[in-house]
């Protein structure tokens, strides 16, 4: 077997620590903790996408990078602690499905994203092909966390994992989107949240907690 | 120039609301932004008349005869809409239900999602199309949650997340393009350039085009409300202030349709098969008849028109899924006739739960008697929208359904059938509204019913008669689509 180069088998592993802190996502039931969890796999993209644009010479890449640190790492995360503190939310979430039956369904998840995505990685030039899988993987984890999560601000964790995993599928497949497009979406993800903190304080008002059981009145009868 | 004109009037627009705040002229000043807009909007039409598509800006923007007469029917009803929402949120202001700072909102929130929607038809970048489809979301949902009802926040965070998801896996779908693209077109800004994918969407690779169909029909598909993804799509209709029902019914469901044909077509040439019109037949035609059983069960009046919304969003995309010149044309004249119509109803509709103060049909009693004008235009909007001749509706419906009779035959009884079931739904609930003995009271402020009937004469009038630019105009469309 050929033995991969250094900055591959690095790739690989950011790869395998994305999935891991998806699967710790999934497990985790504090609030608090799902954020720095969140936080840390958007470091892993940033230092993923670092690694790329080093080994291939892509310059456009350690923008991307630069934008990932700025927004995933750095800006979101401390809008959701202010976000925490001022709204005192550090219960535990209570799920709709146990934990360990979650798990057992996202290890599932993992095989399909897997099989799926191999016809399309075959076709890839990309070093980091293989991960394609992971990140179609990560956007399904997160989401599998938003269908089965109660909590508004979860609800929102999983929304931005899910953002992580596109980017890192982006990264994967075709080296990053053009910077346009990443510029426009970052904006979007930076307005959601800011948009999300409003709408929280709104819900707050309304209903003194962020539990979404409140918001299942409207219903067809 | 007129492009730019067109997209920075409602950007400034909506920034300059902002900053006007709740001063008293913010609403007429709200008029004559919507109307500087729209002249922009006919400007353009005429110039693209005149010379033929283009492209500008580094072919960063791409005006045809498919999205410019989209741009002229979203930039009409966002007049129209400001028009009426003048004295409709008056009237919401005197009852209570909203505060000077919140109209404020209201007023910028109205310009910026006008921007991202003429933004999202005009770019020729489908990546930029995303990035817009996104905005024109997050402009609204505050607007959902206006009157911070307990019920309106439920539909605003329900909007936010079922579409935050939806056009998640659209993002998908467009890194896929990408991905496909990158091959043929080399990596770089022009690989997500309409035109250039259009050029080469015969290499294309067909396996990867065909994934990314799937994510992207799904993510823009939630926004245009296809069942079983539509169910956003009531609530916030239901519970949103009536002008932002009327521009999400009637603006925002076409532009995210627009984005899904624009996207069938790429797969149509690259995927030797007829998988993406397969899809969407299957897709309408569901939403179709879902919508049309659920019409039955329904007790809110906004909440019934949104159903309707539904099941005519349906009729577009089987059109669009069975492709060819006849179709692709009935669908085009279906997207016109539909928004003005639909715009209209919810025109009517707004004054109308004014002044019965509640949206629950069984209390809405004898508009005739009380408000001839508010009656008749809710009778004769729901008329235009179940088909009837003369109204334009009708040509279109005609027109889709003898093309099924042609290429889709097993799919025409259906069709009849859910369109037959929709007519005695939505008449037995008018008619009881219209007519019957007056319980309501009177407004402090008289009802904008000019865009009700301005909206329902054009449709009118299409019915009737349809221009031959006009005509000339949708066939060339037609034919784009293929």
């Amino acid at each position: 077997m050929q033995i991969l180069p250094l900055s591959s088998q690095l790739i690989y592993l950011c790869a395998a620590v994305m999935l891991l802190l998806s699967f710790a996502m999934i497990a985790q039931r504090r609030v608090l903790t799902l954020v720095n969890l969140l936080a840390m796999q958007g470091a892993t993209l940033c230092v993923s996408t670092v690694l790329v644009a080093w080994s291939t010479g892509q310059h456009h890449l350690y923008y991307s990078a630069a934008l990932t640190l700025a927004l995933k790492v750095v800006g979101l995360p401390w809008i959701l602690y202010r976000l925490i503190r001022r709204l005192d939310v550090r219960w535990e979430t209570e799920t709709l499905i146990n934990i360990p039956t979650t798990m057992l369904i996202g290890i599932v998840l993992v095989i399909f994203c897997f099989g799926s995505a191999q016809p399309i990685s075959e076709l890839a030039s990309t070093i980091n092909r293989n991960t394609l899988g992971i990140a179609l993987a990560v956007v399904m984890l997160a989401f599998m966390m938003m269908i089965t999560r109660r909590k508004a601000l979860t609800q929102v964790v999983g929304f931005l994992a899910m953002e992580n995993g596109l980017f890192f599928a982006a990264t994967s497949a075709t080296y990053g989107m053009p910077m346009v497009v990443e510029l426009g979406v970052a904006l979007d993800v930076l307005v959601a949240m800011l948009i999300l903190g409003i709408f929280f304080f709104q819900i707050r008002e309304q209903f003194d907690s962020l539990d979404l059981h409140h918001l299942e009145s409207l219903k067809e009868e | 120039m007129e492009l730019l004109v067109l997209l920075g009037i409602p950007l400034l627009g909506g920034l300059l609301l902002g900053l006007v705040g709740s001063r008293p002229y913010a609403a007429e000043l709200n008029v004559a932004v919507s109307l500087c807009t729209f002249a922009a909007g006919i400007a353009l039409t005429l110039r693209v008349i005149a010379q033929g598509p283009m492209l500008v800006w580094d072919e960063l923007f791409f005006i045809d005869p498919f999205n410019v007469f989209l741009v002229a029917l979203t930039s009409l009803v966002g007049f129209t809409t400001s028009v009426f929402s003048r004295p409709y949120m008056r009237i919401e202001q005197h009852h209570g239900r909203l505060t000077a700072g919140r109209l404020r909102l209201y007023h910028a929130m109205f310009q910026l999602f006008m921007f991202t929607m003429l933004l999202a038809l005009l770019t020729n970048n489908m990546g930029i199309l995303w990035v817009a489809m996104e905005a024109a979301t997050l402009t609204t949902v505050l607007l959902v949650s206006l009157y911070r009802t307990p019920a309106s926040l439920e539909a605003a965070w329900k909007y936010f997340i079922l579409c935050g998801v939806g056009i998640a896996q659209a993002l998908f779908g467009t890194i896929l393009l990408y991905f496909a693209a990158e091959k043929i077109l080399g990596a770089g800004g022009n690989a997500l350039l309409w035109t250039h994918l259009y050029e080469v969407k015969g290499q294309l690779e067909p396996t990867v085009l065909t994934l990314a169909f799937i994510f992207l029909l799904v993510g823009y598909g939630t926004k245009v409300g296809l069942a079983p993804l539509h169910n956003w799509l009531p609530d916030a209709h239901a519970e949103g202030p009536t002008p932002v029902s009327a521009v999400l019914s009637g603006l925002l469901l076409n532009v995210a349709l627009y984005a899904v044909v624009r996207c069938k077509v790429l797969v149509e040439g690259s995927v030797k098969s007829d998988l993406a019109g397969h899809l969407l037949m299957g897709f309408g035609l569901l939403s179709v008849v879902l919508a049309a059983f659920f019409l039955w069960r329904q007790k809110d009046i906004k909440r019934l028109f949104a159903y309707s919304s539904i099941e005519h969003m349906g009729i577009m995309t089987f059109a669009f899924g069975m492709g060819g010149p006849v179709a692709n044309f009935a669908a085009l004249l279906h997207m016109t006739v539909h928004s003005l119509t639909k715009s209209a109803i919810f025109f009517a509709v707004g004054h109308a739960t004014q002044k019965a103060g509640t949206q629950v049909m069984d209390d809405i009693r004898g508009l005739l008697a009380l408000s001839p004008t508010v009656g008749w235009g809710l009778m004769l909007g729901s008329l235009a929208i179940l088909g009837m001749p003369p109204f334009g509706v009708f040509a279109s419906e005609f027109l889709v359904l003898t093309t099924a009779m042609k290429q889709q035959p097993w799919a025409t009884p259906i069709l009849l059938l859910a369109l037959g079931v929709a007519f005695a739904a939505i008449f037995t609930r008018v008619q009881q509204m219209v007519f019957g003995e007056a319980t309501l009271k009177r407004l402090p402020e008289s009802p904008a019913l000019l865009p009700v009937f301005t909206h329902l004469a054009i449709v009118l009038a299409l019915g009737l008669y349809i221009p031959p630019y006009l005509a000339e105009w949708f066939r060339l469309a037609a034919r784009l689509i293929g």
